[in-house]
């Protein structure tokens, strides 16, 4: 969901890829789904508090539709060829979504540059420790969020 | 008529204490669920309850919120479900505007800043994370790697809802041309089915 929403919010001009990075860390660190959160700030950003009512029950609504919609009949097509090949070429295409978004990402916070300078080495080396402790230490996201902010205080200060 | 609004009352009072614990991610949400749904409230058996989260998993969105509302509705309908819904999203919605209120308010202190210019790597990380997730459960043979590869680059011309729905053409018509070559198909991963080994811990939910 990420990606599409920082698509949406960058064609609306409501802010920055960066500003939306500074988002989702929020949304880390809060409890609920990352980019449900991320939607509500969004919202509040850009429009207060009733910015923050309205994406809430926008993000929100869809499910609730969905939910009611696959408790009555989706359970019985879920098995279907036809249905199943269609979720075949569907999950490589999120996920090359998710790997476009995280692309995305790096290049506006200056992650990826041709010269190597001291701050994209370093913001590399907290990029590859970050994925470190979640893929193999099994961390909690919002350890890493907390933990990288405290070396961001040390480093960048 | 007045039982009716306590049952509905009980089931948003449920969720809105089942809210905070979905830090992250649905997972954490599970055991208690179990407890108060089905120990407690005896509204659920434990067997259902399981059906919930395999139920969940497949359909879009964040499994905090859809197991919230399949098991408001299990109970109670719609206005179940709609009351487990709300239940389980105001205290993150509370908590979410906190901070981020906080942040807006200290985002110009030098400190603030020099912390989010590190904890922006460690979002891409995050996402990145998110991606090998992703792809372990999307990649289960040499065409879905094409896709999966093709598809990055094409992202940058294409909106995300067009691609997804070319994806599911493409898996349609793949999946025919290779039977009608006479190939075996594996269209799901095996692993993923095993939904519950993941059920510990699994957090690039809701990315």
């Amino acid at each position: 969901m990420i990606p599409v929403i920082e698509i949406e919010v960058s064609q609306h001009d409501w802010m920055t890829t960066q500003q939306f990075t500074d988002i989702i860390a929020i949304a880390g660190m809060s409890p609920g789904p990352i980019a449900a959160n991320s939607a509500i700030l969004v919202g509040y950003s850009t429009a207060g508090i009733y910015g923050a009512i309205v994406s809430a029950l926008g993000i929100l609504l869809p499910a609730i539709l969905l939910v009611i919609v696959v408790g009555t009949f989706f359970i019985k097509l879920h098995h279907l060829p036809v249905v199943r090949s269609m979720f075949y070429g569907l999950r490589p295409i999120v996920t090359s979504l998710v790997i476009y978004a995280s692309v995305s990402f790096a290049l506006s916070n200056n992650m990826i540059s041709k010269t190597l300078s001291w701050q994209t080495a370093s913001l590399l080396l907290v990029f590859g420790l970050s994925l470190f402790a979640l893929l193999k230490l099994r961390w909690h996201p919002a350890y890493v969020i907390i933990l990288s902010g405290l070396v961001g205080v040390v480093l960048y200060s | 008529m007045k039982e009716r609004w306590i049952l509905l009352f009980q089931l948003f009072w449920t969720f809105f204490k089942i809210g905070p614990a979905s830090f992250g991610g649905g997972f954490a949400m599970i055991p208690l669920i179990e407890k108060e749904v089905v120990e407690k409230r005896k509204w659920l058996k434990s067997e259902d309850v399981t059906d919930v989260f395999a139920l969940s998993q497949s359909v879009p969105g964040a499994i905090a919120i859809n197991s919230a509302t399949f098991i408001g509705q299990r109970i109670y309908g719609i206005k179940g479900a709609i009351a487990a819904m709300i239940g389980v999203s105001l205290p993150t919605f509370i908590i979410v505007l906190t901070l981020g209120t906080l942040y807006f308010f200290i985002q110009d202190n030098p400190k603030i800043e020099a912390a989010f210019v590190s904890i922006r790597a460690s979002i891409v990380a995050i996402i990145a994370y998110a991606a090998i997730k992703t792809a372990k459960t999307a990649i289960v043979d040499k065409s879905t790697l094409v896709l999966m590869v093709i598809g990055v680059p094409a992202l940058f011309f294409i909106h995300p809802v067009i691609a997804i729905l070319a994806g599911a053409l493409i898996g349609m018509i793949t999946i025919s041309i290779k039977r009608k070559l006479g190939y075996i198909i594996e269209m799901d991963n095996k692993e993923k089915m095993d939904y519950e080994n993941e059920l510990e811990y699994y957090m690039g939910e809701g990315i």
